[in-house]
């Protein structure tokens, strides 16, 4: 189902140092693997299910060109990021095609997307995973920019943020390759293997 | 005057009225709660063990919501520092500066704060009354606002958010006898808690428990944030199994019976790893609780809990 397996699941440990990368973003990430380590700095734009519907709806209100959306619904209070960990990116499968054609290069969310996005982010752009639950890593590396669309509501606005150094791995690269992909079909494998009569309880 | 004499007698300081905010609980009569700086004061002019008791609960919040418990941390830094595939690696790098983050800016680990579910022990002298209940859901408001927590709680089909974390049935109230008076919370997250299942065996089927943890978590991959703590009921009845389920994940998380053991090695077998992304660890413990049941029932419940296995207790003294 994979042109290649991703790299980095058969147990090998690699120190390599993290790639250091800068928004916007262009050509260099179709150079990512799925599995790299990232350091993301520069600006991000935070946005869900509304944001998304309201950008398809009326235009994407910054620059989308090498752009990247932080799947997240962050808690913002006195205008500063205090937690803003990552949603679940696959609520957003049928609704992230329109960024990438305007020249948006990465999402960043946690759980990865579907086999869509997957071929939406050939040779393209790339999905980086951001670890769920660590929104108070996440917030130690932001500061706040700006927004749209605050009348969403806070969890619903596009927040711009600043990032400074924050830790990503490459999820889904601009070649098929999907990290999240190969880990379920190794164990959907292992578990036919190990509990052949599971089901027919 | 009443309010005066109770604050003092809770501050030891008068001089603490200036900055004072306070508030009337509309739910509580004669209840009265004081800000002061980073400081809360609950005082009740007529009854003080509820007072006491929302504190507590306040601060048994406040504490969950930042920081983890010395033996879930233990579970985490031994996984990580066994675990030998790099994308997991990572993943286990950045919970750990997360869980130092948290704690040096005192906000918390995650942005999905959770539902209430608290556990009261009540010692012979202090009498069960709706009171208590009453305390404990005036803590969970306060936690709400002052800690903060984000508001989860909606009613299950308008969806309409009541804004404090509390609603009919919440918080999740379960009580029962001790030697003292304590308030323990499990703030529990929808993406762990939306992976739970539970499921009537065959009683001729107790070898297909293992398998129906392992195909929870199958069926989970990276939904409920692994690696993740599964707190498994056995036995008892269709509410009983799920209820020790939940109750499992308050036991140390650092041993394992060897039965939980194996259990634990089994769905590290599936390599889904931190945040469905492989790696060695999917479950970092496995934890058991069993009760008698119907010989022909076998409830077998599998309560999810995400590596952020929040829990903290407060005595409550008064």
């Amino acid at each position: 189902m994979l042109g290649e397996p991703a790299r980095d699941t058969g147990g090998k440990v690699v120190t390599n140092a993290p790639v250091q990368l800068r928004t916007p973003l262009g050509e260099e990430v179709l150079a990512l693997r799925a599995g790299d380590h990232v350091e993301l700095s520069g600006i991000v734009y935070t946005a869900r299910d509304e944001a998304h519907l309201r950008m398809q709806k009326e235009g994407i209100p910054f620059d989308p060109k090498g752009a990247v959306i932080y799947h997240c619904g962050p808690v913002i209070k006195d205008n500063r990021v205090l937690a803003a960990g990552p949603t679940t990116s696959a609520r957003l499968n049928e609704l992230s095609g329109f960024l990438l054609d305007k020249g948006v290069r990465g999402l960043i969310g946690k759980g990865g997307m579907g086999a869509t996005v997957r071929e939406q982010l050939r040779g393209r752009g790339v999905y980086f995973a951001f670890t769920g639950g660590c929104a108070a890593l996440a917030s130690s590396h932001m500061a706040l920019k700006g927004v749209f669309f605050e009348d969403l509501g806070m969890a619903e606005a596009v927040w711009v943020i600043a990032l400074d150094r924050l830790p990503l791995v490459v999820g889904i690269d601009s070649h098929g390759n999907d990290i999240f992909e190969s880990v379920r079909h190794h164990a959907d494998e292992v578990f036919r293997k190990n509990y052949p009569k599971a089901g027919r309880t | 005057m009443q309010l005066m004499r109770s604050l003092r007698s809770a501050t030891g300081d008068i001089t603490a009225l200036q900055n004072l905010r306070v508030f009337h609980a509309a739910s509580l009569a004669h209840t009265y709660i004081l800000f002061s700086g980073t400081q809360v004061y609950i005082m009740m002019d007529k009854d003080p063990i509820q007072a006491a008791l929302a504190g507590a609960t306040f601060q048994a919040f406040r504490e969950a919501a930042v920081s983890l418990p010395p033996d879930v941390i233990r579970a985490i830094d031994r996984a990580a520092a066994a675990e030998t595939n790099p994308v997991a690696r990572g993943e286990f790098a950045n919970i750990l500066r997360n869980i130092k983050a948290a704690g040096e800016l005192g906000v918390p680990l995650c942005q999905d704060t959770g539902v209430p579910v608290v556990y009261l022990t009540i010692p012979p002298d202090v009498p069960l009354t709706q009171g208590l209940y009453d305390a404990v859901a005036a803590g969970c408001r306060i936690a709400t606002e002052k800690v903060p927590l984000r508001p989860n709680v909606v009613d299950p089909l308008t969806r309409h958010n009541t804004g404090d974390n509390t609603g009919p049935g919440m918080p999740a109230i379960h009580v029962r006898p001790g030697e003292k008076f304590t308030v323990t919370v499990l703030p529990k997250g929808a993406g762990a808690e939306n992976s739970s299942r539970i499921a009537m065996l065959l009683p001729s089927h107790v070898y297909g428990i293992e398998g129906f943890v392992v195909e929870t978590m199958l069926r989970a991959e990276g939904k409920p944030c692994p690696p993740v703590f599964l707190g498994i009921g056995i036995g008892g009845t269709f509410d009983l199994a799920a209820s020790m389920a939940k109750e499992a994940l308050l036991l140390p998380v650092d041993t394992m019976t060897p039965y939980e053991q194996q259990i634990c090695d089994s769905v590290n077998k599936l390599g889904i790893g931190p945040m469905g992304q492989g790696g060695d660890t999917t479950a970092l413990a496995v934890k058991v609780k069993t009760a008698g049941c119907h010989t022909a029932s076998l409830p077998v419940a599998v309560n999810v809990q995400c590596w952020a296995n929040r829990h903290a207790t407060r005595e409550v003294k008064w």
